[in-house]
């Protein structure tokens, strides 16, 4: 026997190698809920790998910054001006989802939702991959030193790219969400479809478990949708690339990342994710469209004694009271809102008052059409039409054109708040602009009376008189 | 008679420094985990392998052939996510072939590394489709005609990448 292994001694040698490495691998197999037992191993080449990764990422950076801020300024200032024009394009656009995602934060806190935020991101250098198509793993040069942990999800600006696998003391290994062992809880943007999304060998995205009868168009977008408790809803994952009849009942539904993953240099990693409730701050927040459009426009100086100015203000802003609202003892009209209560609109809204003029006034909710006939002061488009109102109407003295007197509840709030339709829905009868935006009854035209002598001091403040006389225009 | 191999009074066995013998492989970790990030197109490239059989085919020695490959491959699974010991065991049985058949055949003509490179590159990702897919149970496809291109490719980068190395053989 002894001949027999001396004769093959090499053969031996590679038959127990292998022996041993497929025992050492069977063992991992078997344990893959541990991850430590291979932690030594992996550690001793990352750290001996990672340290010369870091100073050639360094040093190229450091080299391209040099080139690129002091000497490659070509096309710069023509760049800068394109910037400046995304720049104040986006800021509408900014505006306008603030807006809806105002509306979404009403309606979620009605409805008690739980809404994830991003609290707090990490910024993270790509150092390094795993060097095998085989497996799709970044290294990034934060480790457990800088709070990093492990499944804390990893994305960048155009979406998402993975999450932590594992960390070492100063540096950690991202999963990409191309990997075959990785999976994303996904859904459809348009059609609220679910599905998860899986790498594949090749390094491609396909999303999964898509009945075959189920509609995804080529272009669809496709976010997190929350489902794997690692990636926050409402991340961009990427877009339907192709769609074909898979195998069983199932769709084959290819995907194509958002963020480029095989060109990865800055991440971020989400170290901390909130859960909680909109706040009622948070709902009322929101900026909206109309309001910076309309502070863009050429307006008309105020003029003194005048009831309205035209120059809108963004919501959130206070003007100062016009005039046709202030409490004028015995005239009807009804004290300014104020308070939060006032704000949210859970103060009485005011009952719609005649006809008044083409003026604007100016409230909480921005600009607002009064003394318009319905027509023009109604529906959605009350936004636009408040701006053109605004700044065609100002300065134009308030004559009232009384139309249909109505009683006038007993308190009630001269400026409710414009966001406020979906916490008290608009009744029928009310004319604040809410209820025309939603497309509901038209609001009647408010009465603007136009300026008066100040009551004396003391007087504003008092109450309204629980029945007061039907509003009429003043002279 | 024409010989197209040569004997083993004929070969030259090198060794390597210690340095060269440290640094080589570790380099070629380094190299293989940070290019891919910069030239996306290097992954097809498998700098570890080349070196491993460079090293073994070098010093024609099974033992030490199969021991490098051991070790870089192990060292290479280590930068991986998966399990350690699946480039470990492919690497070992390239590192004793390549040292086996370098006791036998002239390996130091470009076509002949050439050819060699080739086949065990071949040979390499054969072991590790069937390790992966046996063991492991990942869900590799079999892709014959990316296999091969890869093939072509390492053989190609081998040639260059093998005159540079040679600077660092030492008649043993």
């Amino acid at each position: 026997m002894e001949n027999l292994l001396a004769r093959h001694r090499n053969v031996t040698i590679l038959v127990a190698v292998l022996f041993a490495e497929v025992v050492g691998l069977a063992v991992q197999v078997k344990r893959t809920a541990d991850t430590n037992s291979s932690r030594l191993i992996r550690v001793w080449t990352v750290t001996a790998v990672t340290p010369l990764e870091k100073a050639f990422v360094a040093t190229q950076r450091s080299l391209g910054d040099i080139w690129h801020s002091y000497f490659y300024l070509r096309g710069v200032r023509a760049q800068n001006r394109e910037l400046q024009d995304e720049i104040e394009q986006l800021r509408l656009q900014q505006v306008r989802l603030a807006e809806d995602a105002g509306q979404a934060r009403r309606l979620q806190r009605l409805l008690g939702f739980k809404e994830q935020f991003i609290a707090k991101t990490l910024a993270a250098q790509v150092i390094g991959s795993s060097g095998s198509d085989m497996s799709r793993v970044v290294y990034i040069d934060k480790g457990a030193g800088d709070g990093v942990k492990q499944d804390m999800a990893v994305i960048t600006a155009e979406g998402v790219v993975g999450k932590v696998l594992r960390i070492f003391p100063t540096s950690s290994q991202v999963l990409l969400i191309n990997d075959p062992s990785s999976g994303v809880g996904a859904i459809l943007e348009k059609s609220r479809l679910q599905g998860v999304i899986r790498g594949t060998p090749n390094g491609e995205l396909v999303l999964e478990k898509m009945m075959s009868d189920e509609r995804v168009e080529v272009g669809d977008k496709l976010l997190t949708s929350g489902g794997d408790q690692i990636f926050p809803k409402g991340l961009t994952i990427g877009e339907v690339k192709s769609v074909s009849p898979g195998r069983d009942v199932f769709l084959n539904v290819r995907v194509k990342p958002a963020a480029q993953l095989s060109r990865l240099e800055e991440v971020l990693i989400i170290t901390q994710v909130v859960e909680r409730q909109p706040t009622q701050q948070e709902a009322q927040s929101a900026m909206r469209a109309v309001d910076i459009l309309a502070a863009r426009l050429p307006s008309v100086p105020e003029r003194t004694g005048q009831p309205s100015t035209g120059i809108p203000l963004p919501m959130g802003v206070k003007p100062a009271v016009p005039k046709a609202t202030e409490v004028k003892p015995g005239s009807g009209a009804k004290p300014p809102a104020s308070g939060i209560a006032a704000q949210n609109g859970l103060a009485p809204r005011p009952r719609p008052k005649p006809a008044g003029t083409g003026a604007a006034q100016l409230t909480d909710e921005g600009v607002k059409v009064q003394g318009v006939k319905p027509k023009a002061a109604n529906g959605a488009p009350a936004a636009t039409q408040g701006v053109g109102a605004s700044g065609a109407s100002a300065g134009v003295p308030a004559t009232v054109v009384p139309r249909k007197p109505r009683p006038k509840p007993a308190t009630g709030a001269a400026a409710p708040g414009a966001s406020n339709a979906n916490q008290n829905p608009p009744k029928p009868g009310r004319g604040d602009a809410n209820s025309g935006a939603a497309g509901s009854t038209p609001p009647a035209p408010k009465v603007v009376p136009p300026p008066q002598p100040k009551p004396p001091a003391g007087t504003e403040q008092s109450p309204p008189p629980s029945t007061p006389p039907p509003e009429t225009p003043q002279p | 008679m024409n010989v197209s191999y040569t004997s083993r009074e004929q070969i030259e066995v090198y060794r390597f420094s210690l340095p060269a013998a440290i640094g080589i492989p570790l380099v070629a970790l380094f190299l293989q985990a940070f290019l891919p990030l910069r030239f996306h197109f290097f992954d097809i490239f498998d700098l570890p392998l080349l070196v491993t059989i460079f090293l073994a085919v070098s010093r024609r020695n099974p033992v030490s052939g199969l021991f490098t490959g051991s070790v870089i491959g192990l060292l290479q699974d280590s930068l991986t996510h998966q399990p350690i010991g699946i480039y470990g065991i492919a690497k070992t049985v390239v590192g004793y072939g390549a040292s086996s058949l370098g006791v036998k055949l002239d390996v130091e003509n470009s076509g002949s590394r050439f050819l060699l490179v080739f086949g065990f590159y071949i040979v390499h990702e054969v072991i590790y489709l069937v390790v992966a897919r046996g063991m492991v149970g990942q869900d590799l496809a079999w892709r014959w005609g990316h296999m091969a291109f890869a093939a072509f490719a390492n053989a190609a980068l081998a040639i260059p990448l093998f005159l540079i190395l040679d600077r660092f053989k030492q008649r043993g």
